[in-house]
This record gives structure tokens, sequence and C-alpha cells, in this order.
């Protein structure tokens, strides 16, 4: 097997989890940046809409390196997508194939599937409401808490902070709750 | 200096490489966070955890050693201070997780990946910041 067939594999947990942890020291070695995605949100926001909201009036400048890095995740998108991805089906659990294929989703072949998150989707109720509606949860909520998973969950509890992991169990607790009681209400419109 | 073009390559590099793993790791995948938030797959626990340790042990020998940047700077930690949003944000955004299988990180690089109709989610995520940024003063805290 040759190293690009060797790569194309989907990678284990535990290859891909310390290459994760990593970017903490990278970031802090490389320019002393606190690891932290969901700022990026606030930044571009501070960019381009501030509309003269005090929380969006800050020199989003000098913190340009995170778009420089949420960039950087896009151009890695590009590379892993187009180059090193692996042609054959995603191997998911049977008891959540069998469970969306009772809500008529049956592709399995990307790592997200077609019959939910399409353009042609997008036209649906089911499709807008968790793209559109989904992804405002996740803007709006990222923010009230203060960050996202890599600010709180990986950062903030690298340097042990207790906020952070009041933060990480409340995304654990709300998304517990609602994959198992509210996304069934979705998948079935 | 550090407004120099150049001197940012050294993030974009960084995020590119960070964008490899999310995708190759899978961890920008739907399927992999329902798995997650059904307690059927290990997957996505084994990679928060060890990407968590690693954070930890290397944060520690930062302090430890006092390391530098490559600049010679000395390295800061930003303490986070506790709010209520942390509560009622922090569970807003787990269904939002939920529902869309991506954090804000995993939305660039799934558009990366060719899913171009998430430009659709992130845009209403930064729409979601917008309105949070307006009615702040109005949210508990």
């Amino acid at each position: 097997m040759d190293v690009i067939a060797f790569v194309k594999q989907p990678w284990p947990w535990y290859v891909a989890g310390p290459l994760i942890g990593l970017t903490v020291p990278a970031l802090l070695l490389l320019g002393n940046k606190s690891f932290g995605i969901s700022s990026s949100l606030r930044h571009i926001c501070a960019a381009c809409i501030p509309a003269n909201i005090p929380f969006f009036r800050y020199n989003w400048k000098k913190e340009a390196w995170n778009l420089y890095f949420v960039g950087g995740i896009t151009l890695g998108g590009i590379i892993a997508g187009n180059w090193l991805s692996d042609p054959s089906d995603m191997v998911i659990h049977p008891a959540l194939a069998a469970e969306l294929s009772s809500y008529g989703i049956h592709s399995h072949h990307a790592l997200i599937p077609a019959d939910l998150f399409s353009w042609a989707a997008l036209g649906s109720l089911r499709g807008s409401l968790m793209m559109i509606g989904g992804g405002f949860l996740v803007g709006f909520g990222t923010r009230y808490a203060g960050g996202c998973t890599s600010g709180h969950a990986i950062m903030g509890l690298s340097t042990l902070q207790w906020p952070s992991l009041v933060a990480t169990a409340c995304f654990m607790v709300g998304g517990f709750i609602t994959a198992n009681l509210i996304l069934p209400l979705l998948l079935s419109l | 200096m550090e407004h120099k073009w150049f001197s940012q390559l050294k993030f974009l590099i960084t995020g590119t490489l960070f964008g490899i793993v999310f995708v190759k790791a899978e961890v920008i995948s739907w399927f992999r966070i329902q798995e997650m938030f059904r307690l059927q797959s290990f997957h996505m626990y084994g990679v928060i955890g060890s990407a968590l340790l690693v954070g930890m042990l290397s944060v520690l020998i930062i302090r430890k050693f006092n390391i530098r940047t490559i600049g010679g700077e000395a390295i800061v930690f930003h303490p986070k201070k506790f709010s209520k949003g942390q509560i009622y944000g922090g569970l807003i955004f787990g269904t939002g997780w939920a529902i869309t299988g991506a954090c804000p990180g995993p939305l660039f690089a799934q558009i990366g990946t060719g899913a171009t109709v998430i430009v659709i989610t992130l845009l209403s995520a930064i729409a979601g910041t917008w309105v949070y940024g307006k009615f702040r003063d109005q949210l508990p805290h």
C-alpha cells in the first residue's frame, strides 16, 4: 500500500485527537494565541456588519490571525476533500442507519447526508430548519457561551478552567436532549 | 510586523493542517456527531478526550519550563470568567450542534470539501452571533 492510499483511509481517533490537541501549543508558540474558532464569527460581524453595536466595536484587525486560521481550515477541507478522500461509503452504526432510513435518509456516501444538507434540501421545511435554524443556534449559542468545542472543551479544559467545564457539560446536555428528543421531530417533517 | 500578511501565513498553514485532520478523522461528519449523542460510537469521545489530554500536557510543559513563543514573548493564558451564559449559551449551542452536526470549525471544513450549501449554515451562524451581540445587554449573564 502506498503512502497516499494509506492517508486516504479514515484516520482513527488516536491519530486525529493528539494532532488536534497539538494545535493548542502550536498556536501558543507561534504567536501567543489561544485556540478558539467561534470568535472568528464575531470578527466577521465586527468587520462586515458592526452596525454601531458595542459588542462589535473593537479592533478586529488585531485578531485577524483567527480569520487566517479558519481560512486555512477551509483550505484543508478543499485539499482533503479533493485529493485525500476515501471513495468508499461511510461506515455508520447499524442502529443509526436504520433510524435514518425510517426518515427516508439513505445517502451514506459522503461525510454529511445529501438527503438533509444540499441545495435541493434547502427548499424543504426540514432542510431549511436544520441548516438555517441549526446554524443560527450554533452562532448564537457559542457566542453566548463565550466559546465552542475548541475554545472551551479543548483550550479551556487544557488550562483547567472550571467555567469551561460548565460550558462543555451544557454542550453535551443540549446535544443529547436534541439528538434523541428534538431531532426525531425535525427529521420526520 | 504582527499585522503583515506573511506573519499570518503561519496561522493559515496551521489551520490548513488542522482542517485536513478534521476531514480525515470524520470529525466534520454529521453521522459521527449523531453517533456521539446516541452513545453508538467511541470515536468522537476518543478524538476530544485525546486532544484534551495532549492539550493539557502541552500547557503543563509550557508552564513548568516557562517556554516562550518563537518571537521570545512570555506565553499568556486568558482566564475564562464564569457567567450564566456558559449554561444558557452552552445548551443552545449543544442544540445547534446536534442539528447541524457541526461546531463552527467543521462548518468551514465542510464548505471546503465541496458541501457548498453549508455556506448558508455558516451565514446563519454569523447572523446568530450578530443577534447575540445586538441583544447582549438584555440577556441574562
